[in-house]
């Protein structure tokens, strides 16, 4: 056994160069100092608030981004840096995607088609098994995106994914507009997946489900990483976790009073120095516009991004 | 007396029908949830409610009577994709302008910031937009809202922001509500009565 981590993140910055008025350019920073490891046999759950970069950091794994993004930091598939010329090599075969949005699908080609790599017999097979998997009937691999349900484009995505045997799966939010059922079903794919030796990373914001299935859980915020947990602190309760923001995150589940703190995000517009949750916190001291030192624990799996450390 | 959905049959074509005779009604005030599994057609019938698809058989009255297709339309759909259900060539005031919402109090309460409003749909986030999809809902002649999983997409804490606002409003101005959702922790913790579509079409 190695311990190199099958992809892992450090101080990534994503900035987005756009045109203000006229020819002025400025720069827009959406992810910040973001530091991310996913371990082999390990499911990593992302959850946050929306708008905090989830989906910007899969894209720039996978070297996606619009062309006027730049992108600084490290990042690292099995211990060698992904370049350019690597990602390309390696995505769709090695390292997969699952995307969010269910308009990734070809509206003109019917989606049995698509889910398929090549057009051959083992192809339709396993394209066959995976519709299977998730209640696709035969019929539906006939049909075109329009005439399937939010719930059954995002199944046939998900299928897509096991296609191929890759070493890490990516998935940009796999559960929304399934029913339980389906969600259960495409998490312990996740997790059998993982038990095999291989590492998931996978962006979510039903911690409902993150918190059954995964093994660590990594908070979003503005887009930095806030804290990473482990999976079941969420269930042994607030005390667990210590950065502000999860605790709120945790406290506004239905489940565990439902409530909501004011405020919103700040916008890439207008960060500043110091803490990104500064003006929401209400622990916020003066030291808190300085400089944030990341502490870590769980001998140096997890980690959080705060003043009061992992000691609250 | 409410909506009434009376015996509603839906399908893309005669020999593909997606479900048949869901009948229910939902009163003023009320907070019915609406349960089903994934593809069994919980959105498409909130479009049938809402007016924007007709069914192949039965019929939705509010008091009554059937909607009229006219002016205002009493029941609002508040979609799953804000990106999908906002205009990307408007500037988001004009967005709540159609609505008639652009006032202080609803932009505020739903924490709204007051530069978005000069903005288009694709510059701001999901969470963001769904905030104006809310506020583009509760117009004054407004009865009843359906809420087709409006907050999966978003944060737990979002997703607490929005509802807090929105069942506040439904309950000092009595509007009724459906909610379609997949979380049951929510769905108990939010609905006043709860239904499983899938009980009802093999009565």
């Amino acid at each position: 056994m190695n311990n190199i981590p099958e992809i892992e993140i450090r101080n990534l910055s994503v900035t987005f160069n756009m045109y203000d008025r006229g020819l002025r350019q400025k720069n827009i920073k959406v992810i910040s100092n973001l530091c991310l490891k996913a371990e082999k046999g390990e499911v990593l759950a992302v959850v946050g608030s929306s708008g905090s970069g989830k989906s910007l950091l899969a894209h720039a794994i996978m070297g996606i981004l619009p062309k006027n993004a730049v992108v600084t930091g490290s990042m690292k598939y099995k211990g060698l840096d992904i370049t350019e010329k690597r990602i390309k090599d390696i995505r769709g075969k090695e390292i997969c995607l699952i995307p969010q949005s269910v308009s990734y699908l070809d509206p003109l080609m019917k989606v049995g088609n698509q889910v398929m790599i090549k057009n051959n017999k083992s192809c339709f097979e396993k394209m066959r098994k995976a519709f299977r998997r998730y209640d696709l009937c035969e019929n539906s691999e006939k049909l075109y995106p329009f005439q399937y349900s939010g719930g059954m484009a995002r199944r046939a995505l998900i299928s897509t994914a096991e296609q191929t045997e890759p070493s890490v799966i990516i998935a940009d939010e796999p559960t929304p507009g399934l029913d339980r059922k389906m969600a259960y079903r495409t998490l312990k794919y996740f997790r059998d997946f993982a038990d095999r030796g291989k590492a998931v990373i996978m962006i979510t914001h039903d911690i409902d489900i993150a918190v059954e299935y995964a093994d660590k859980i990594s908070v979003f915020y503005g887009g930095t990483t806030l804290e990473t947990t482990r999976a079941e602190n969420f269930i042994k309760g607030e005390k667990y976790l210590y950065h502000p923001y999860t605790k709120a995150l945790y406290n506004a589940l239905p489940q565990n009073g439902f409530k909501a703190v004011k405020g919103f995000q700040p916008s890439p517009y207008e960060v500043s120095e110091g803490c990104i949750y500064f003006d929401r916190c209400d622990k916020r001291q003066e030291k808190c516009r300085g400089n944030i030192p990341v502490s870590v624990f769980d001998n140096g799996s997890c980690f959080v991004r705060c003043i009061y450390g992992h000691s609250v | 007396m409410g909506i009434q959905c009376k015996n509603i049959t839906f399908g893309y074509s005669k020999d593909n029908i997606l479900f048949e005779n869901i009948s229910f009604s939902v009163d003023y005030g009320e907070r019915v949830g609406i349960v089903a599994k994934s593809g069994f057609g919980k959105s498409t019938l909130a479009k049938i409610i809402a007016g924007y698809e007709k069914p192949i058989y039965g019929e939705i009255t509010v008091d009554g009577k059937p909607v009229s297709k006219k002016g205002y339309n009493p029941i609002q759909l508040i979609y799953q994709h804000p990106e999908k259900a906002i205009n990307p060539m408007w500037r988001m005031e004009k967005v709540l302008l159609e609505g008639n919402v652009l006032n202080d109090y609803i932009i505020e309460n739903l924490g709204i910031k007051r530069e978005w409003l000069k903005r288009y749909s694709t510059e701001l986030s999901g969470g963001e937009l769904q905030r104006f999809s809310v506020a583009r809902a509760l117009c004054e002649n407004t009865k009843f809202i359906i809420a087709d999983e409006i907050t999966t997409m978003l944060d737990a804490v979002t997703q607490s922001q929005i509802w807090h606002f929105l069942i506040s409003e439904c309950e000092k101005r009595n509007i009724g509500m459906i909610i379609v959702t997949h979380n049951m922790y929510l769905a108990e913790k939010i609905c006043t009565r709860i239904i499983n579509l899938e009980d009802m079409t093999f009565e």
